[in-house]
């Protein structure tokens, strides 16, 4: 493996970060995949489309969220200071409508009103919903029926947003057959539909774009850091399943040499194929991801030796999917970022205690970055900070969380 | 001379449309496979597609989805289907195109697939999700090795990039008749005509035209303007329908040969 000083983090021009990224897809979808890259391109360097997504983050969404002094969870950790970027603050309760807003901005640029896009725990469904319900937008969501069951309460938020809800019965039915299911729409209807895709994944441009729009969480997070303790942060802690919250946080540190990138994947209930959702999870050898093709991208993917896409399980229906975004993969290979897993137990213990200590109840996948953090806190010394990224709240997993108290 | 290529310049001498009809290895398992090549072979298959069963086959409408499926949960593999070839190649020699997604081929290895596929008497690969921006290192090996790499060009695919496709596309070229999932529909649109009339002006490949074809009067109304027509779905769901009969394989030929007949 190949160990350089990475300092910033470009695709070329045809979306590889590296050997990853690029564009595997059915040859229809690559004429709308160039009209996409085309808009955003022109729209990255357009002030006034910046000035107008700023404009309406601010005023819709609340941002900037806020970056969060958490004393008693630093208090519990016994050593460096934790911060608390507050995404689960942010309009619909999570980080996923800063790309949800920038996509329906180009979107309509674009002339396109139907609006389609996976979801896996809701969040981006619910994002979506929410900016199309705003512009005037038809739009359609594929969730996975098992994830409709886990999350049911945001099934029903979509609705009452306006979205049609389709339940996508196929393989296990969750975030993967979603996106396959979005796909096959996608590719039916090229011609009036705009594909919303919800994490740094798929074909290029997404996993780029969509990095563009989360970038504003690191962006605040730098300058709040820097105005609350004068110095960088040691360590910034996300979890990652496409990983849109993680990379929108690290990006603007790649350049940061002391500061430790750590994402946190879903190291679900056992080690074996399967059973968990962590991509580059090594320690056994049967367990982990290998370069592979998935959903137009290439990247990590858990899969069998044959090359079929293994099921993958998660307590955090957002964590549960069999790839990572190019972009991690290469930040992975290269080694600027470390990846960790924590398993569901250890998720469900950092969502209690961010709770208990707090009175900040977490989503299940930003609680898996609670306890990874504690403990690479109480490895430093108290002068230091770090940052999670508590990337959406919980109210949407109390029920499956008080399921699994009561049984 | 590929043998694809001779098979269509031996129709062209006599005048005839091809028929391409497409099966999924392992569907509803692999001795059925063999024997339905041999079969389709002798109901008067042209080329055929063998498809190699994927987690994950995002072109595909339901009835395909459900074949991989079925293979799928028979546990058969890449190489399964090679051999599915091998031992039907020992009686037929119609020329075998394998239809797959990329991620197969990539666990299995470049050099090991243009090797093995070769031995096993395959003459041309089609990567569903592979695009020649990606698949130069893939095309070049399939060549070396005298494979056609068999490229898909779709209604949204501009003037541009056909004239790519074309350089790097052998064998002939697979049109999509219209933007969509592979599946039956009752009627052809007019963009397959367009479109193959957009190729013949940058390529001299033979064309064929496939998703959506399945029934005689489709195979003829293509033949109209193209080299071939592929029928995947319709044969698929024979194949479904009839999966627990005891002449499956019989039965299945005699719809394949029906879509053949001249009235």
């Amino acid at each position: 493996m190949q160990r350089s000083t990475i300092t910033a983090s470009e695709p070329d021009e045809d979306g590889h970060w590296g050997q990853f990224g690029g564009r595997y897809v059915p040859e229809t979808l690559v004429a709308p995949l160039d009209e996409l890259t085309k808009e955003f391109t022109r729209a990255r360097h357009d002030a006034d489309f910046w000035c107008e997504l700023d404009q309406r983050l601010r005023d819709y969404c609340g941002r900037p969220t806020p970056l969060f002094h958490a004393q008693r969870l630093t208090a519990h950790a016994g050593g460096a200071q934790i911060y608390l970027k507050r995404e689960d603050l942010s309009h619909t309760g999570s980080h996923k409508i800063n790309n949800a807003m920038g996509q329906a901005l180009l979107a309509r640029r674009m002339g396109k009103r139907r609006i389609i896009a996976e979801t896996g725990a809701g969040q981006h469904g619910v994002a979506t919903a929410t900016v199309c319900a705003m512009f005037g937008l038809q739009c359609i969501i594929y969730m996975g029926a098992e994830d409709m069951r886990r999350q049911a309460l945001n099934v029903f938020r979509m609705r009452l947003l306006g979205a049609e809800v389709v339940a996508v019965n196929a393989g296990a039915r969750t975030l993967k057959d979603a996106i396959n299911e979005a796909l096959r729409d996608w590719v039916t209807n090229v011609h009036d539909t705009y594909y919303l895709l919800g994490s740094a994944l798929g074909p290029h441009p997404y996993p780029l774009m969509v990095r563009e729009f989360q970038r504003v969480i690191g962006r605040e997070a730098r300058e709040q850091i820097l105005s609350a303790t004068g110095h960088l942060p040691r360590a910034l802690i996300a979890c990652v399943g496409g990983g849109s919250n993680s990379i929108g946080l690290f990006h603007p540190f790649i350049g940061d040499q002391s500061v430790r990138l750590i994402g946190v994947e879903a190291g679900g209930r056992a080690d074996s194929l399967g059973e968990h959702a962590a991509r580059f999870h090594t320690s056994v050898a049967s367990g982990g991801g290998r370069i592979g093709v998935l959903q137009g991208t290439m990247s990590y993917v858990l899969q069998n030796d044959t090359g079929q896409i293994a099921t993958t399980h998660s307590i955090s229906a957002g964590l549960d999917y069999a790839a990572i975004g190019p972009e991690h993969a290469f930040l992975h290979d290269s080694g600027r970022a470390e990846y960790i897993c924590a398993s569901d137990a250890e998720a469900l213990e950092g969502f209690t205690l961010c709770a208990e200590l707090e009175g900040i109840i977490p989503a299940l996948e930003s609680s898996h970055a609670i306890i990874p953090a504690v403990r690479i806190a109480c490895e430093l010394p108290q002068s230091d900070a770090i940052i999670v990224n508590l990337s959406g709240r919980g109210d949407k997993d109390v029920q499956l969380v008080a399921e699994l108290y009561v049984t | 001379m590929s043998r694809i290529r001779d098979t269509f310049a031996e129709l062209k001498r006599s005048g005839r449309g091809g028929f391409i009809p497409f099966i999924t290895a392992g569907d509803p398992d692999l001795a059925t496979s063999e024997l339905l090549l041999i079969e389709l072979a002798a109901a008067g298959a042209d080329i055929i597609e063998l498809g190699v069963p994927f987690s994950d086959p995002v072109a595909d409408g339901e009835v395909i989805q459900r074949a991989s499926e079925r293979a799928l949960r028979n546990g058969v593999t890449l190489q399964d289907a090679l051999t599915c070839v091998a031992r039907a190649k020992q009686q037929i020699d119609v020329p075998v195109v394998l239809f797959s997604y990329f991620n197969p081929l990539l666990q299995f290895g470049r050099e090991r697939l243009a090797n093995e596929a070769k031995q096993a008497g395959v003459d041309a690969v089609l990567v569903t999700d592979l695009i020649p921006e990606e698949a130069q290192a893939w095309t070049e090996t399939l060549q070396q090795h005298e494979l056609d790499p068999i490229f898909l060009v779709a209604p949204t695919t501009s003037g541009e990039r056909l004239v790519r496709i074309a350089q790097q596309a052998r064998g002939f070229i697979y049109a999509v008749s219209r933007a969509g999932v592979t599946g039956a529909r009752d009627e052809m649109t007019h963009d397959a005509e367009t479109l193959v009339r957009r190729v013949r002006m940058v390529s001299d490949l033979p064309v064929a035209v496939g998703f959506g074809v399945s029934t005689a009067e489709h195979l003829r109304e293509v033949w109209r303007f193209a080299d071939a027509a592929v029928v995947g779905s319709a044969i698929v769901r024979e194949i479904e329908r009839l999966k627990t009969a005891p002449d499956l394989v019989q039965r299945v030929g005699k719809f394949a040969k029906s879509l053949l007949a001249t009235t």
